[in-house]
């Protein structure tokens, strides 16, 4: 019988410890898809943050060094100097890349570090027990905004992607979801392309991913799915938001 | 030359090949010492950092990748690393933190105090861990603690703090610097993160979520830090021969403490010094052993009294112990620490 689907190599074969429709698992897929696709699994080199996916370096077969909370765009900028034909990546939630590393990746991005951010926006600080990120969205409930976030008591949900669009040393900036079949295929794609910017040495890319987390929001697999693309993609469009591997080209 | 930029001159005949900072007095000239050679250096990479924190991550993801690395700072900025210096001693990683410590709390002022040693000597940040720290006296001690420093740091894989002053800093004195030890063995960099070439995938990390896991790799971390307490623990002796008192003092207050025996001394007062070169380890085993025979002991710091609580948990109640301190920045003359010698030589009947 021919085999015509399997687990990527450069995951190892442990099952993921993610709740039921998570989305870390099905992204943790897609970028060790694209890493055989690429042949990149013996020179990644993968930074995990403080959050649920902490345990990432249990799922990928690559090299993987642990930050602390937030500080992935620092570490990963010591690791690419030091090793510049690698292809480093950092793996952040959004409590961990929009709120406490906040300052760390917008420097690493005005820098033009040459690195791949993938953020996974989720809405929510997931490792913690579902308190209000700083993407969580005007009226959504979580526990530390229990009567639904307002912006004048909680502040507005930040669009931390478009913000790191101005700056000058970011090249490649994308915002997708792991929704639906057609947006995970985006995902991949986007996630490709990341990595292709930074082994053509361009400069800093990033993937935001609007990922479901059941759990917190209190709802099925299915119906975060669909909040997803009913509510989040309002807050947060979907598509490229700066794209300049082919020459100068505004942050439209 | 100058101390700020004896240490990374050291540095870099150290083979230190990543510096990465964030601007602050008293230690701005070693910043801009790593600036300008670095980039001579090939492959060498200095960032100037957006903040502490990112300063000390950087350090920490090029140590991953196996480079030795620096940062340096003065106390607020070195109050800022401290969680991330908790995790290179959790993920044994080795690195070298200078700071060229100020008055404090707070902001403080830019003058030579010795008010982080606390800081330095009880880890600071979180988590049951210690740190090697390093305390030099002198220009020349920069630079051969300096190297030093990074040998530590590899052979142990931990974090090595050296912990000098704004005076230490700044003061211009000549220097040689030793050729960099011939390396014996090797330190195995098996650890790194290079990518999984030919080699099974690796992983760094510091969450052990099953207490069993967290409890073993303290007790490791106990064992190597027993290890460094046995085999580098360094402590200069000063004219303790005849001596029926001791003067306990480490960095710059050391250096005044010298003056202040040599004055002592011409008034036939019969002290000596004891200068703590490692603080961590203390040499806990060395002061013990003098208090057999010498019983009247004088701590001075250039602080409110921290070091004095290590003197005291060493001697454990076999010698009586005084202190003279100097907080805030203060630097008194060895004339003014020669005569609180003589008061507590006299008042004690020693002599
Ligand atoms: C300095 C510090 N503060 C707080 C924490 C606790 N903490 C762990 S993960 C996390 C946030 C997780 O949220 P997010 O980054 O959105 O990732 P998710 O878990 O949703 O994937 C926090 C606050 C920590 N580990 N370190």
């Amino acid at each position: 019988m021919k085999k015509v689907f399997s687990r990527p190599k450069s995951l190892k074969n442990n099952p993921f410890h993610y709740c039921p429709g998570c989305g870390h698992s099905i992204l943790h897929r897609i970028i060790g898809e694209v890493i055989d696709e690429m042949g990149l699994q013996e020179i990644a080199i993968g930074v995990p943050p403080a959050g649920c996916a902490v345990l990432a370096y249990n799922y990928f077969d690559i090299d993987m060094g642990e930050a602390p909370h937030g500080r992935g765009a620092a570490v990963a900028t010591g690791l690419k100097r030091a090793l510049p034909n690698r292809l480093v990546f950092t793996y952040q939630g959004d409590g961990d890349i929009a709120a406490i590393g906040t300052a760390e990746t917008i420097h690493a991005a005005n820098r033009g570090e040459n690195i791949t951010a993938i953020f996974v926006n989720n809405a929510v600080y997931g490792m913690t027990g579902g308190q209000m990120a700083p993407t969580t969205l005007p009226g959504q409930k979580t526990t530390t905004s229990p009567g639904g976030r307002t912006e004048v008591a909680h502040g507005h949900p930040m669009n931390l992607s478009e913000m790191l669009a101005l700056a000058s040393g970011s090249v490649y900036i994308v915002r997708t979801a792991v929704s639906s079949t057609s947006n995970i295929l985006k995902t991949k794609k986007a996630v490709a392309k990341a990595f292709q910017v930074q082994l053509s040495g361009m400069g800093f890319s990033l993937v935001e991913v609007l990922s479901p987390c059941g759990t917190n929001w209190k709802m099925i697999p299915t119906e975060a799915c669909h909040w997803i693309e009913e509510s989040m993609v309002k807050c947060y469009p979907l598509g490229v938001i700066k794209d300049i591997t082919g020459g100068r080209k505004s942050a439209d | 030359m100058r101390g700020n930029h004896v240490i990374g001159e050291a540095a870099i005949r150290a083979g230190c090949h990543f510096y990465a900072g964030y601007p602050i007095t008293p230690q701005n000239e070693l910043t801009e010492y790593m600036a300008a050679r670095l980039s001579e250096v090939k492959d060498g990479v200095f960032i100037q950092a957006e903040s502490e924190l990112a300063a000390i991550n950087m350090v920490m993801g090029a140590s991953m990748a196996g480079t030795r690395a620096m940062t340096s700072s003065s106390g607020p900025g070195i109050s800022l690393k401290q969680e991330s210096i908790s995790f290179l001693s959790a993920m044994e990683l080795p690195a070298v933190i200078v700071n060229i410590s100020r008055g404090g709390p707070g902001l403080g002022n830019i003058a030579p105090s010795q008010s982080d040693y606390f800081q330095a000597t009880r880890g600071g940040g979180h988590g049951d861990y210690r740190n090697i720290v390093l305390a030099p006296n002198s220009v020349q001690e920069l630079a051969d603690l300096t190297m030093r420093a990074f040998d530590l740091a590899d052979k142990y894989r931990t974090p090595v703090l050296i912990l000098g002053d704004g005076m230490l800093g700044q003061m211009m004195e000549p220097v040689e610097f030793l050729d960099p030890k011939k390396p014996g063995k090797p330190v195995s960099k098996e650890w790194t993160l290079t990518g999984a070439n030919g080699r099974p995938s690796r992983i760094i990390r510091s969450l052990l979520l099953d207490p069993t896991v967290e409890e073993e790799h303290n007790w490791k971390l106990v064992r190597k830090y027993e290890r460094i307490i046995h085999k580098e623990t360094l402590v200069e002796d000063f004219l303790l021969g005849d001596s029926t008192m001791a003067v306990i003092a480490f960095g710059t207050a050391a250096r005044i403490t010298k003056g202040a025996i040599l004055r002592a001394r011409e008034q036939n007062i019969k002290v000596g010094m004891i200068r703590p070169i490692t603080l961590w380890p203390f040499p806990s085993k060395a002061i013990q052993e003098i208090s057999k025979i010498i019983k009247h002991f004088l701590v001075f710091e250039l602080n409110t009294g921290q070091m004095i609580d290590d003197v005291r948990l060493s001697l454990e109640g076999r010698g009586e112990v005084h202190f003279y301190g100097r907080p805030g920045g203060i630097i008194p003359t060895p004339l003014e620490v020669s005569r609180v010698i003589a008061s507590q030589y006299y008042q004690k009947r020693l002599g």
